[in-house]
């Protein structure tokens, strides 16, 4: 490996760095676009004490939820965490904490935390209980909330195409939070379905710039779909 | 008679005008995109980061990248786009959506909205509606006038966390169709065969009755 080339030979070498006690950031929307393997990665190296940033904390048995299996995750940072009943019970328990977070805020949180802006102001959350301890400014006759960018010790991302150098492509909606959490990673690690020659991607076409990403792996994916909804055949 | 859920939407879509971008939440706002009126263009935004969202695929198209903010799988109609969380929020929190529609457990006579927990019962999060009651200008706030016990849902206070303050206008309950003025519900229209009595029994909040209410009308 040398230069720009970011691509690493396995998940093992690709979550190299990660202590317990860490913040981590995931790209994910429910269980589309989920780094499924490098959770897999953290859920074999055991470590503990996680504060994990995402938006959802997958579902029992699948994607974030399997870390909560052996207690890894400390505390979650979501904007939905509806659909995980071992979440709910280590919350109830007192063994896990939950900040939830407006999910328009928590994308802003990780856009502001990767392009070096410590916090910003939003209207969202103004009179409820996410305003609590906040500071608020009134801009133009209307109230705002002051809420804090957030930064990773590291960042993994699901992504459908990337070159050696860590440019990456998203595939659909499987985009979502993942290009924020890239920016927004000390250690951005990126894993992806297909790794392709510098040259291959269109420069005009690349969601995340490769200046982002420190680790490039390939991966096979499961891709589960947590709401299977199709039209009636006629 | 109440309305039912496809009522409901029907009423709904009565606001939609040609050109409009939309956000339509979970349950009976999704229904009204069953009713958009044949010869319009409207254009469906659902926050996980798609603007043009279209049916549900069928068992040969469906693909786990192609979702919903309600997480079911999709399709996308022709001239949509695909993006970001960070993207999608700054539609929504710029003001560039033109209407939001979402359900509700209360809302208040000074447009508060409480939507997303009920303390020691319901703590599973806001998703993305308090961006959405935030950054939206034109809001639909589709729910029950009142809850199965009967207790009224247009409340003088909203008494559980509230997930926006004073950014409703405009609620759709199954009996009525209110605007928020002044501190005040303005009763507009009643559903088919509802009395303004009824209306006014299951109203807590100041209730403004003018000399007419008219009935809904749904176009067959």
């Amino acid at each position: 490996m040398a230069g720009f080339d970011k691509v690493v030979a396995s998940f093992e070498d690709a979550m190299v760095g990660l202590e317990d006690g860490m913040t981590v950031l995931a790209g994910g929307f429910g269980l589309c676009g989920i780094p499924e393997n490098l959770i897999a990665e953290i859920k074999r190296r055991g470590t503990k004490g996680l504060t994990v940033v995402s938006n959802n904390c997958g579902v029992d048995g699948f994607g974030l939820g399997i870390l909560l299996e052996d207690k890894q995750i400390n505390k979650m940072v979501s904007s939905y965490v509806g659909e995980n009943a071992l979440f709910e019970k280590q919350l109830l328990n007192g063994e896990l904490e939950v900040e939830l977070t407006p999910q328009g805020t928590l994308a802003e949180k990780m856009r502001a935390g990767g392009a070096g802006i410590p916090a910003f102001y939003t209207a969202t959350g103004v009179g409820t209980p996410v305003a609590e301890g906040k500071e608020t400014k009134v801009f133009n006759g209307r109230e705002y909330l002051l809420e804090e960018a957030i930064v990773g010790d590291f960042a993994i991302v699901k992504g459908w195409k990337a070159d050696r150098y860590g440019n990456v492509i998203y595939r659909h909606t499987a985009q979502n939070f993942n290009p924020l959490a890239a920016t927004a990673g000390k250690i951005t690690v990126v894993e992806v379905e297909e790794i392709v020659e510098v040259g291959e991607l269109d420069p005009a076409h690349i969601h995340t710039p490769g200046i982002y990403v420190d680790r490039v792996v390939l991966g096979t994916f499961e891709k589960l779909i947590e709401k299977r909804t199709v039209k009636a055949a006629y | 008679m109440s309305l039912t859920r496809e009522q409901m939407a029907q009423r709904v879509a009565q606001e939609l005008q040609d050109g409009f971008y939309v956000n339509l939440g979970i349950g009976i706002p999704t229904l009204v995109a069953n009713y958009v009126p044949k010869n319009m263009d409207v254009m469906l935004q659902s926050e996980n980061g798609l603007l043009g969202m279209g049916e549900f695929p069928t068992e040969d198209t469906i693909d786990a990248d192609m979702i919903n903010a309600g997480k079911q799988t999709v399709t996308t109609v022709k001239g949509a786009s695909i993006f970001s969380s960070a993207e999608s929020f700054a539609m929504i929190r710029g003001g560039h959506v033109d209407l939001t529609v979402l359900g509700a457990f209360e809302v208040d006579v000074n447009g508060n909205i409480a939507s997303w927990m009920i303390p020691n019962k319901l703590i599973k999060g806001m998703g993305g509606a308090m961006d959405l009651v935030a950054g939206a200008e034109n809001i639909i706030v589709t729910m029950t006038h009142a809850s199965k016990d009967g207790e009224s849902k247009l409340l003088s206070n909203c008494s559980l966390p509230l997930t926006g303050k004073g950014c409703i206008k405009k609620v759709l309950t199954d009996l009525a169709w209110l605007e928020i003025e002044d501190g005040a519900f303005v009763l507009k229209e009643r559903a088919p065969g509802v009395s303004v009595e009824d209306i006014i029994a299951k109203t807590q909040g100041k209730l403004i009755v003018p000399d007419h209410v008219p009935e809904m009308v749904f176009a067959q």
